[in-house]
């Protein structure tokens, strides 16, 4: 068997994992810390024989991948926080048309310019975005095989559902270089039909792609329909990691991404405490009954963040007594260690 | 008796009405280029992609493949098409707000890139579909719903000549100003919007068509005296003419 | 001189009276019915002035007009 494990950098992964999945139209526009994915990807694209559009605004980048989706390829742009914000009117078109595409955010610090460290602060702008009552998928990778598994399957899942996907990340997994297993492999759904896309009314009425539905009730139904497709991915969408979940344990870390990863470090030092790690992969969908679920048997609930407490939210929807829950979070791109985790967890224990 | 039809409802309009103010520009412009698409046979070939603003529903006029964009990026949209399906004739269809205004940065970047797309631009100096507010393009003095007193320059800045401006750049190849207030303009507007799709489809890169279109109900004038204001007023501020034809 | 006649589609007209300052022979009137969208429609007066010239339909913005040449059965037989 041919050995695909490359020792790569995140930002790179996530170009590896396009090109594999068939993403033959990217548009992007410089912002740190997720620069090396349209340098790497202006290479890669050529090589694949796509398209690569360096943008000249993230305004321009997602209307880019909002045509390329309307005339049926896989397209994908990428971006860090405050540029997500300038993509979220197209996102929500996207949503709209139901056009997939996919979006990655390599997420830096803010509120405003912020700052270029990882930061876990848009987890409202991609689980709640922008105007409207729409949702994307949201996929949370925590280390560099997940960057390129996570980004590689968000072209099957934006086909399939027919709705925009975000990979949302950040600067730390953007940065650090891992070795990884490539896949190599087909797609699923590459070579699925899109009837829908716009080709030109060969042999047909023309056909619209739009999202202003002004007739008296149609936009209500629309939303509706929109709505069973949502309650869809939640039933069969929804991804989650359990670590060390024993029928003894007393506590449990509720965290995702980086944050995840550093809170398996914090687990590994606590030696004999009986604390386990819940890790939602899918942020929407969100794992409520199955945190529910484990929450019930725990004395309390460490729910840490790399923002001032946005994920928090949903496990308190998720978790029925909400007393239970410890909050710790670091925003604007503070970076927890592993140690600074677990001397939260044992001042909260002992109290 | 024999009756032989000469002239018709071109094939690439649906049967819906325009939902067009009597009178009103977008509908002539609409009409024209469904005949030029008719004419060079590419109803099945083409993708539009309409605006924000009155033309929002031209896809429920045109009878070919049509999708819309937000408020200003029409350009980026159609641009994608275009890389992604090279031999469909792609065309962007604004308005002054969608173009000159918010989509300022979209129509720039995508000219200068060269992009083999055709523009249609229509010029009527307000935002039509919101209530007749003003827009880049219009004329000093004039009264809008935002500019009840007239444009004055200090305050509001002056008549923004979009093909002026664009001129100047390396990608653009072909830029007309046309006016549609009477027959003969109207078949001088079908000839340059022919041009621009002809252009497309040589491969020989940007072209932008600027209509000068009345917009009746918003300038409290009848048809007929819009037109008359465009030729007597309008047309000053923006000429009618070739630009820019690099052939 | 070339004969013509004009049809107009009542339901598209909105009455705008482009085509009426375009007809040479005046052959195009303002009319007195409302279409169901509460247009005032215009009307062809078919008083056999009209040339097919095609001016009104060329300027139509609403696509509501259809020209017709008018000719006899013999010429040349066709």
């Amino acid at each position: 068997m041919e050995n695909n494990k490359i020792l790569i950098k995140g930002n790179h992964a996530i170009v590896e994992a396009a090109i594999d999945a068939g993403c033959r139209f990217y548009a992007g526009y410089p912002i740190t810390p997720q620069n090396e994915i349209p340098e790497y990807m202006s290479i890669k694209m050529k090589e694949a024989g796509g398209i690569f559009m360096q943008a000249e605004s993230e305004l321009i980048s997602i209307n880019l991948v909002y045509g390329a989706a309307v005339a049926g390829a896989r397209a994908m742009t990428t971006s860090s926080s405050p540029g997500i914000s300038l993509m979220q009117e197209g996102i929500s078109y996207m949503a709209g048309c139901e056009l997939p595409g996919v979006i990655v955010n390599v997420q830096r610090g803010g509120p405003g310019l912020g700052n270029i460290s990882p930061s876990q602060s848009d987890y409202f702008q991609a689980v709640k975005p922008g105007h409207g009552d729409y949702r994307l998928i949201v996929l949370a990778p925590y280390n560099t095989q997940e960057m390129y598994d996570f980004t590689f399957e968000a072209f099957d899942l934006a086909d399939k559902y027919r709705n925009p996907v975000m990979v949302l990340t950040d600067g730390l997994l953007g940065q650090i270089m891992e070795s990884i297993e490539l896949k190599r492999k087909t797609p699923e759904l590459l070579n699925q039909k899109k009837d829908w896309a716009l080709t030109g009314a060969k042999g047909r009425k023309g056909k619209r792609i739009v999202s202003l539905l002004m007739e008296p009730g149609v936009l209500e139904k629309h939303n509706f329909h929109l709505k069973e497709k949502y309650d869809l991915i939640r039933k069969t969408e929804k991804r989650f990691e359990k670590l060390g979940i024993t029928e003894d344990m007393e506590y449990l870390i509720v965290a995702f991404g980086t944050v995840a990863r550093i809170s398996k470090g914090a687990i590994k030092l606590s030696r004999d405490i009986k604390i386990g790690l819940f890790r939602p992969i899918t942020l929407f969908p969100f794992p409520y009954e199955e945190l529910k679920e484990i929450a019930r048997k725990v004395k309390k609930i460490f729910v840490f963040e790399m923002n001032l407490g946005q994920m928090l939210e949903d496990v308190k929807i998720a978790v029925e007594d909400s007393e239970k829950i410890e909050f710790y979070g670091r925003p604007g791109g503070g970076v927890p260690t592993s140690e600074e985790l677990l001397n939260f967890i044992l001042k909260r224990i002992q109290k | 008796m024999i009756e032989k039809i000469i002239y018709k409802k071109p094939d690439s309009l649906t049967d819906v009405n325009f939902s067009y103010c009597p009178g009103c520009g977008h509908s002539t412009v609409h009409k024209i280029i469904a005949e030029v698409i008719d004419e060079l046979a590419l109803r099945e070939n083409t993708i539009a992609v309409a605006p924000v603003g009155c033309a929002v529903f031209a896809y429920n006029f045109w009878d070919f493949d049509v999708t819309e964009a937000p408020h200003g990026r029409t350009p980026a949209v159609a641009t994608a098409i275009k890389r992604v399906l090279p031999d469909r004739l792609v065309f962007s269809y604004q308005g002054d707000g969608d173009l000159a205004s918010i989509g300022m940065a979209e129509i720039v970047h995508t000219a200068n890139r060269g992009e083999n797309i055709t523009v249609i631009f229509i010029n009527n100096t307000n935002y039509g579909m919101t209530g007749g507010q003003l827009a880049p393009t219009t004329l000093l003095n004039q009264k809008t719903t935002t500019s009840p007193f007239g444009r004055d320059a200090k305050n509001y800045g002056y008549p923004f000549k979009m093909l002026e401006f664009l001129s100047p750049l390396e990608g653009v190849k072909y830029l007309e100003r046309v006016k549609v207030t009477d027959a003969a303009s109207v078949v001088k507007t079908k000839n340059a919007i022919k041009k621009g799709f002809s252009y497309q489809l040589q491969n020989i890169g940007f072209s932008m068509i600027e209509v000068l279109s009345s917009c009746p109900a918003n300038w409290r004038k009848e048809p007929l005296d819009s037109n008359k204001w465009i030729e007597e007023e309008i047309s000053k501020v923006y000429p009618v003419g070739k630009i820019k034809d690099i052939k | 001189m070339r004969k013509g006649k004009i049809k107009i589609n009542e339901d598209r007209c909105k009455g705008c009276l482009l085509c009426i300052e375009q007809c040479k022979v005046k052959e195009i009137i303002q009319g007195e019915k409302v279409n169901k969208y509460g247009h005032l429609v215009v009307e062809f007066k078919n008083s056999g002035k009209c040339n097919a010239c095609t001016l009104c339909a060329i300027v139509c913005p609403d696509a509501a007009i259809e020209v017709y040449e008018v000719s006899e059965e013999k010429v040349n037989g066709k």
